[in-house]
């Protein structure tokens, strides 16, 4: 695949000095998005594409979020692709937030105030990988790309006040998993 | 500050999102409430867990080198000095040179056609993008297409024989409009692309696979269609086929 050949030399140096510098943060997204390193490879491809092909609409600022959030439209078509039809991605939603406001009261309402064990990394991208998808998104956002509340809610194109409690909730189902696997193992 | 207005707040504690007096709120409500100062250092100790781990990917080198190469180089050999090149040889050799440029330039093109169609079929399959007109009886959609754009897209009905006609809608493929003709095939869609001039006429019918989905290009009556889905090659062949079949039907009759 390519992209548009052609005239402006300029245009594709300068998308290439302030956009590759953050292909490992579109992909380590995607890897947690899409939970498959094949199809996250190809997200990202298309999210570079697609970023190229509209880099005149970039409006200078950090671009970092303007990446992710093409790269999150990518993920959210390769989804509906999944689903077939988004009415199946609709439901995933509501199923996620049910079983998160279950987890949310058990983990909230009792805080266990002991210390974390280690985890080796790969668990704890196991753990990362099977929060609920909008949570998942909040937390991988901040912790792992480092995005300020602000440029996560352009991301996602919700308020800032719904990044901090998907962010809550999210950290909440984590800690709940990390003590249940430091149990378990 | 109630406990459960704690609990959100304390996350923008420890992310520094919050202001000065905000911040002094938090930490006054923490410090005479037990359980959100277990709270807050429960989280801050996943933040501190979470931080010490590797969880980042790196990018594939593949990857890499395969972006880097698709961003149009300055040292890569471009169209222009190919053609200068040959400019400098012989009357023989610019015939030549018009010939490579010309499959330079076409394949290039449709190189883009496929990409912008996969692009376009993505899109359609987010929420209320798949169809404008909504029918599966073609002497709806057809119609639909009138003064829309400047063809006559062949809407052909397959549903006898296992494609049912979704719907149409206008879509964009290399910056001209197009006819996008949609079937369904059990739960898999299928975008049929149609316009004149949009990419190569082919002499026969080309089938390729790109990025996991397949891709059946013809040309027909001087339009060129595109068929593109995540069904699998045989079964959109097998569209392919039908639909020709069809419109050849169409036309003797």
């Amino acid at each position: 695949m390519a992209f548009e050949g052609g005239g402006d030399r300029g245009k594709a140096e300068r998308f290439r000095s302030a956009a590759l510098p953050y292909l490992d943060d579109v992909y380590t997204l995607a890897r947690y998005l899409l939970r498959n390193a094949a199809d996250a490879e190809d997200a990202a491809q298309e999210c570079y594409l697609r970023a190229f092909r509209h880099f005149e609409t970039f409006r200078g600022g950090p671009i970092k979020p303007w990446l992710l959030a093409i790269l999150r439209n990518v993920c959210r078509a390769e989804y509906a692709r999944r689903g077939a039809l988004a009415g199946l991605l609709a439901d995933g939603f509501e199923e996620a937030e049910q079983a998160a406001d279950g987890l949310w009261t058990e983990g909230g309402q009792s805080p266990e105030a002991e210390t974390l064990h280690r985890l080796d990394s790969e668990t704890m991208q196991r753990l990362i990988r099977e929060l609920p998808d909008t949570f998942r998104e909040a937390v991988v956002l901040r912790e792992i790309n480092d995005l300020s509340y602000r440029e996560i809610a352009d991301v996602t194109g919700v308020p800032v006040g719904t990044v901090m409690s998907r962010l809550a909730r999210g950290r909440a189902l984590l800690r709940t998993a990390w003590l249940a696997e430091e149990k378990a193992s | 500050m109630t406990c459960d207005e704690a609990e959100i707040m304390l996350h923008a504690l420890i992310d520094d999102e919050l202001d000065a007096g905000h911040a002094r709120d938090v930490e006054a409500h923490v410090a005479q409430c037990a359980s959100c100062t277990a709270q807050l250092a429960a989280y801050r100790d996943l933040q501190h867990a979470l931080r010490g781990g590797d969880l980042r990917h790196s990018a594939p080198v593949s990857l890499r080198r395969s972006i880097d190469r698709a961003v149009p180089s300055p040292v890569m050999t471009n169209r222009r000095t190919l053609l200068k090149g040959f400019a400098f040889g012989g009357l023989a050799s610019a015939a030549a040179a018009a010939s490579v440029a010309l499959i330079v330039v076409r394949d290039d093109q449709d190189r883009r056609i496929v990409g912008e169609a996969i692009s376009a079929h993505l899109r359609s399959l987010q929420a209320d993008h798949l169809t404008d007109v909504l029918s599966t009886d073609q002497h709806t959609v057809k119609p639909w297409f009138n003064g829309r754009i400047d063809l006559a897209p062949p809407v052909i009905d397959l549903t006898a024989r296992g494609f049912t006609l979704v719907g149409g809608r206008l879509d964009f493929i290399d910056g001209k409009p197009v006819a996008a003709i949609v079937y369904r095939r059990r739960v898999h869609i299928i975008n049929l692309f149609v316009a004149q001039g949009m990419g190569s006429v082919l002499p026969a019918p080309k089938a390729e696979s790109v990025q996991g989905f397949n891709i059946r290009r013809w040309t027909d009556q001087g339009l060129n269609l595109l068929a593109i889905s995540d069904i699998n090659p045989e079964e959109l062949e097998e569209f392919g086929a039908k639909f020709e079949e069809a419109s050849r039907a169409a036309h003797a009759g």
